[in-house]
């Protein structure tokens, strides 16, 4: 049933299909962990003018699939000027849609940092930016190295959309193998094999890091039992 | 879009009527499929854990457009004949249950051993501790990340589109071929999945508040 000379006879579409995902993803998330930061520093500067708005761009990304964005950008973008290729528009809505995600899981890392040390650093004549550098960046990357990490493999998955808006990536070429050989079974489980490794890979990469960062300096009372390393 | 709203509120509103039943249907029965799911993962015999991790694994690491393809495509390979709104809800179903049963587990993970050990002294048979103790307080624990995954399933149900489902996603495409304002179209859909996502984030909140109470965990 499972017929893997098949695959081989193929192996160019599916290669270059894994090698789109990979580049479109990659920059993706890149866009995404960036904005995201941005977002999360501009409400953390000044809540009182950028709380509201980055909040609403915050429930906009939750609220709407990405699948509408992708559409909103590719179809929509041009009757106001915006013309963009299938795969730029899969990056700048993989990572505008990733940006609000990112920017509440910066958010939240920072908060759970007590007030209490920040106040202990100004009265021992700690300066704001080392108190920022030495104390509050290093606590808070361990805390949202988990949360980051199911984010990425949430966006990774997600990137499957971009097949709809005619990008040849694995999800596309796989319904194109589909069409040409007409088995459905071997193209499509192989792709899906190609998606779990890169997940997998990110998913211990996550975990990785995590150890690395947890290592690097003796735990805080407050993340005492830290949150389990859920992917998916 | 406005414009849009007005002129196509029927269809529109008809698209979201099937938006919210696949959705909601899938979320149903991928609730009991995932609690079953839930107590094979957290079963004492390896022999029913493995497999529900593997289900797990394989459905929580896929996208779900390959997902509803390989059903979609599937099924009829092997002689079962599928209309495309079947497909869109079994595949939901299934991607749905592997989320919930990792919410599931780890709710279970949170109740005190002592009170399951408590009820089997009591002599209250497994099932019955599961039913009437476990599970009403996981319902609680859980409602957060439970709200969370039926927003997603909300919002994946828009890749149902692609094999001809007529949900919003695909009735906004129709109009947007219609009268050629993509761009206003999809913002109207947008709003739509926006404003019945952010009444079940609120909604979820409130009940969160009210069941907040008699929990005994801590």
């Amino acid at each position: 049933m499972f017929d893997i000379t098949l695959l081989w006879e193929v192996r160019g579409l599916i290669l270059q299909g894994f090698w789109n995902t990979l580049w479109i993803c990659f920059t993706g998330c890149l866009l995404a962990l960036s904005l995201g930061l941005v977002l999360a520093a501009l409400r953390l500067a000044n809540p009182r003018l950028f709380s509201y708005p980055v909040a609403c761009y915050v429930e906009l990304c939750r609220g709407t699939p990405l699948l509408i964005l992708l559409f909103l950008l590719y179809y929509g973008g041009p009757s106001i000027g915006l013309t963009l290729s299938a795969s730029v528009a899969g990056v700048v809505g993989l990572g505008f849609y990733g940006a609000g995600y990112f920017a509440e899981i910066y958010r939240g890392g920072f908060k759970s940092i007590p007030k209490g040390q920040l106040e202990a650093a100004r009265m021992l004549g700690i300066s704001r930016w080392h108190a920022l550098t030495r104390i509050q960046i290093p606590q808070m990357a361990r805390l949202i190295v988990p949360p980051g990490t199911n984010q990425l493999i949430i966006l990774v998955k997600e990137s499957a959309l971009i097949s709809i808006i005619s990008v040849d990536d694995l999800t596309k070429n796989a319904t194109t193998i589909v069409n040409q050989t007409f088995q459905v079974i071997e193209p499509y489980l192989a792709v899906a094999l190609l998606y779990w490794l890169m997940i997998e890979l990110i998913a211990r990469g996550g975990y990785a890091l995590e150890k690395r960062l947890a290592n690097r300096q003796p735990r805080p009372a407050a993340q005492q039992g830290a949150t389990p390393h859920v992917h998916g | 879009m406005l414009e849009i709203l007005f002129n196509h509120y029927p269809v529109l509103l008809e698209g979201l009527a099937t938006t919210l039943v696949v959705s909601l249907s899938a979320i149903a029965l991928g609730l009991v499929l995932g609690v079953l799911l839930a107590f094979g993962l957290t079963s004492r015999y390896g022999l029913l854990r493995w497999p529900c991790g593997l289900y797990r694994s394989f459905w929580r690491g896929t996208p779900i457009l390959l997902q509803l393809l390989l059903v979609y495509y599937l099924l009829p390979e092997v002689g079962i004949e599928i209309a495309p709104i079947t497909a869109a809800i079994l595949t939901l179903t299934l991607n749905t249950a592997a989320f919930q049963s990792e919410i599931f587990r780890s709710g279970i993970s949170h109740i005190p051993a002592g009170q399951i050990e408590a009820a089997r002294m009591a002599g209250i048979s497994a099932w019955q501790t599961r039913r009437r103790i476990i599970m009403p307080q996981v319902f609680r624990l859980t409602l957060p990340p439970l709200t969370n995954e039926i927003i997603t399933i909300l919002k994946n149900s828009s890749l149902i589109s692609v094999i001809a489902v007529t949900e919003l996603m695909r009735v906004s495409e129709q109009i947007a071929s219609r009268t050629f304002q993509p761009l206003e179209t999809y913002l109207a859909a947008a709003l739509l999945y926006l404003a019945v996502n952010l009444v079940l984030a609120r909604f979820s909140a409130h009940l969160e508040r009210r069941m907040s109470g008699g929990l005994a965990t801590e």
